[in-house]
């Protein structure tokens, strides 16, 4: 049975995507390779259970320790705008700092670079890993916010929603870069959060201006359009950034 | 004497089991897998890789010698495309590195000291993504862990594996994708005899792909090779044909 | 290579520095509300304008560095970074100054320059850092570079942000230079011009200092290769946030030819 393996022209079958006439495989499309990436590392965040329960127990307990730091029974307005997008930060820098380690120890980054694909794919992959994190962080932290901090506000759900969103998408940009940046450093866990939360800092500015009206007692209004815009702009800016300097930070 | 007369030879080698030096000649006209030609690999200041140059054929057998720290892991990393050569010319697979690095990806397969899987998923698990990523067939992955016999535990998470089905199950994501060149080094560290046995048709002699082995064994590694090449702190100090070099010669190289 | 213009560039920055400061203490009239505090802003804002550009120059010649993988731009791009930061301290502690004699207090919220520039400060405070905990020399210049050119992008964007942010509750004399008459413009573009000089120049200094070394010991690690002796051995330089100008810096015919002596002997080509 095991001599029939080695060099036999069967194993160079092609799958779904085409192969080339002379036989010889090109570069992995690379929308097969990000679903491969983002599957392992939804399977690997699943069976280890690392990052998201901590982000978000982290949340919760922040939440219970303002109470405490700030001697209020409810926040609305600034103050509470302010401080869900701290703790939202602060939980998600937990994320960022895992977000690499895996690869890191057991070989990942090697056995990425070795195949013949698309390397800003990882990038790709690993920033919607971090942001299917910050989602559920949220769908946790929020519920529990409103629940222990800020029951009288007259929250309006889908818009706070969608700035969170756009936050999102800025903090898992900047966080993905600047976890690859700092994974393979000899102080990891402390350069993350430390290069990552000034770079965020417009982010803070963008989401807590955006979501104080809407976290008002009484009547909440709109966001106003040019803290959005703010959060669009850094969004589109750093995610090209990012695409652009990931593949240098990949390489040995 | 010896390491001097191995230097003073073109590193041109005749096949093995015979052929005269004229008819290698011609073959060497053909394609070299493997081409360097006054290789740098710098790491800071010191060189990791002073000048090597060497060429190697198809279906051949590279053995690299030398101590803990001579550059042999670094010439196999830079032969994966994963390391930038400094100075100097490297072509693999008639391919010019880093230009062209990326067409010859899929065709190499490196076996380092790091099995590259993930230990919280499965045999089965790390081979379907490695195959997804090289986009080759499912059942290539069911193909291997049967020949590496690993089929029974295939969906247990490596971390509960002993490392010797471990490295086994190394070799079937280094051959998963039927690379034509082979970068092994020291392969057959954590695997005991009849594993040894069982690897043989993927990455060994008889496997008919061309080879770079790091050893540390003299009698096997010579046993195996075509060419021969000495590392001493990053200096090419032995390149010659095996038949030339005798292991005490190897020995020699890591006083 | 890098030494020439050095004096001519000296000899500039003290004249223009010194004219100045002639303008600013002799010639320029006092502001009506401030008074003599005022004078800071000569001093504050070239500061700022020029840590600034410094920065993002750094991020230029990271992106260099990063296409052309020679390390001088790795090279240039530290020294302005690390200039930069220390004209950014500067910038902050007369602007500290300023408000605490304008104001009262040691620091206020309400400008948006001082904000945003505490902020870039802080985080161009991680770039010695984080060369300084990776070992390998070339992967500590690519990082860096990466990090250079991320937050060079970020500081416009980051004053962007920070002054749409900030509530203007006292008039920004710091920013107002539009509405200055014109001895005030004229004093302060010369301040600018010399706050460039001074930059620059130092900048230079350091460059051509540190080349220099390198090249002694390229020049000395040469001389062990072929002699061998312990007098000409080379010490190990130890773990540092400094790029180092290797071989690389040098011309190509000199790492050529050091590494061609084992070769000739045993007539390897």
């Amino acid at each position: 049975m095991s001599a029939t393996i080695p060099g036999s022209e069967s194993a160079r079958r092609p799958v779904a995507s085409g192969e080339r006439a002379d036989g010889r495989r090109g570069t992995t499309p690379t929308l097969n390779v990000v679903r491969a990436l983002l599957r392992k590392e939804l399977l690997v965040e699943l069976r280890t259970l690392e990052s998201v329960p901590g982000m978000s127990l982290f949340a919760v307990t922040t939440f219970v320790v303002f109470h405490f730091a700030l001697n209020r029974n409810s926040i609305d307005g600034d103050l509470a705008a302010g401080v869900l997008w701290v703790t939202l930060l602060f939980a998600a820098m937990l994320g960022v700092n895992r977000l690499f380690v895996a690869d890191a120890d057991q070989g990942g980054f090697d056995g990425f670079l070795l195949a013949p694909v698309e390397r800003s794919a990882m990038l790709i992959a690993k920033l919607l890993a971090l942001l299917v994190y910050l989602v559920v962080l949220e769908l946790v932290a929020v519920p529990a916010f409103l629940l222990l901090l800020a029951p009288s506000s007259d929250h309006a759900l889908c818009s706070l929603i969608g700035v969170l969103a756009l936050g999102d998408v800025g903090i898992a940009a900047i966080g993905t870069l600047v976890a690859a940046l700092a994974v393979r450093t000899r102080a990891r866990d402390l350069l993350g959060p430390l290069l990552a939360l000034p770079l965020l800092v417009p982010i803070v500015i963008g989401g807590a201006r955006a979501s104080s009206p809407l976290l008002v007692l009484g009547h909440a209004g709109s966001p106003a359009a040019r803290w959005l815009l703010t959060l669009g702009l850094y969004d589109l800016v750093f995610g090209l950034i990012a695409y652009a300097l990931f593949d240098f930070l990949l390489e040995d | 004497m010896q390491i001097e007369q191995g230097l003073a030879e073109s590193p041109a080698v005749p096949r093995r089991g015979g052929g005269d030096v004229a008819e290698s000649r011609d073959a060497e006209a053909v394609r070299a897998v493997v081409e360097l030609d006054r290789l740098v690999r710098r790491y800071g200041e010191r060189e990791a890789l002073s000048s090597v140059s060497l060429s190697l054929q198809e279906r051949q057998t590279l053995v690299v010698f030398g101590p803990n720290g001579a550059g042999k892991t670094t010439l196999l990393r830079v032969l994966a495309t994963l390391l930038r050569p400094h100075s100097g010319r490297v072509e693999v697979l008639g391919e010019s590195i880093p230009e062209r690095a990326w067409a010859v990806r899929g065709r190499i397969g490196l076996l380092g000291h790091e099995p590259l899987l993930y230990r919280e998923l499965s045999a089965r698990e790390n081979l379907r993504f490695h195959a997804r990523l090289h986009d080759v067939s499912r059942e290539r992955v069911e193909q291997l862990l049967a020949a590496v016999q690993i089929d029974r535990r295939a969906d247990e998470p490596i971390r509960t594996l002993s490392r010797g089905m471990v490295q086994r199950v190394a070799v079937a994501r280094a051959v998963l994708h039927d690379p034509e060149l082979l970068l092994l080094d020291e392969p057959h560290s954590n695997l005991d005899p009849a594993a040894t046995e069982l690897v043989e048709p993927l990455i060994g002699a008889a496997s008919g792909r061309t080879r770079v082995i790091c050893s540390h064994d003299p009698g096997g590694g010579l046993a195996e090779a075509d060419l021969v090449l000495g590392l001493r702190e990053g200096h090419p100090a032995l390149l010659a044909p095996a038949r030339d070099v005798d292991a005490a010669t190897v020995t020699e190289l890591y006083r | 290579m890098y030494g020439k213009g050095l004096r001519a560039l000296s000899i500039s920055t003290v004249v223009v520095i010194a004219i100045a400061l002639a303008l600013v203490f002799f010639w320029v009239p006092l502001e009506a509300e401030q008074g003599f505090l005022q004078k800071i802003f000569y001093v504050h804002v070239p500061l700022a304008i020029v840590a600034l550009c410094g920065f993002i120059a750094g991020g230029i010649f990271a992106i260099q560095h990063l296409r052309t993988r020679e390390a001088k731009w790795d090279f240039r791009s530290y020294v302005a970074i690390h200039m930069s930061l220390i004209f950014g301290v500067a910038t902050l502690i007369t602007g500290s100054i300023w408000a605490k004699g304008s104001w009262g207090h040691w620091w206020v919220w309400d400008e948006p320059t001082l904000v945003s520039f505490l902020i870039v400060f802080l985080l161009y405070a991680t770039y010695q850092p984080l060369r300084f905990a990776i070992e390998d020399p070339e992967r500590q210049s690519r990082y860096a570079s990466v990090f250079a050119i991320t937050a060079g992008a970020f500081v416009p964007l980051n004053f962007i942000a920070v002054r749409a942010s900030t509530a203007y509750v006292h008039p920004r004399v710091l920013g107002a230079t539009s509405n200055l008459p014109w001895q005030m413009s004229l004093t302060f573009l010369v301040s600018l011009l010399g706050m460039a000089l001074l930059f620059t120049t130092l900048c230079k200094y350091e460059l051509t200092a540190k080349h220099t070394r390198a090249q002694l010991r390229a020049l000395r690690r040469l001389a062990e290769r072929r002699t061998g002796t312990a007098e000409t051995a080379v010490p190990r330089r130890g773990r540092s946030a400094a790029p180092s100008l290797h071989a690389t810096a040098m011309s190509a015919n000199a790492q050529h030819h050091a590494a061609e002596p084992g070769g000739a002997r045993t007539g390897l080509r």
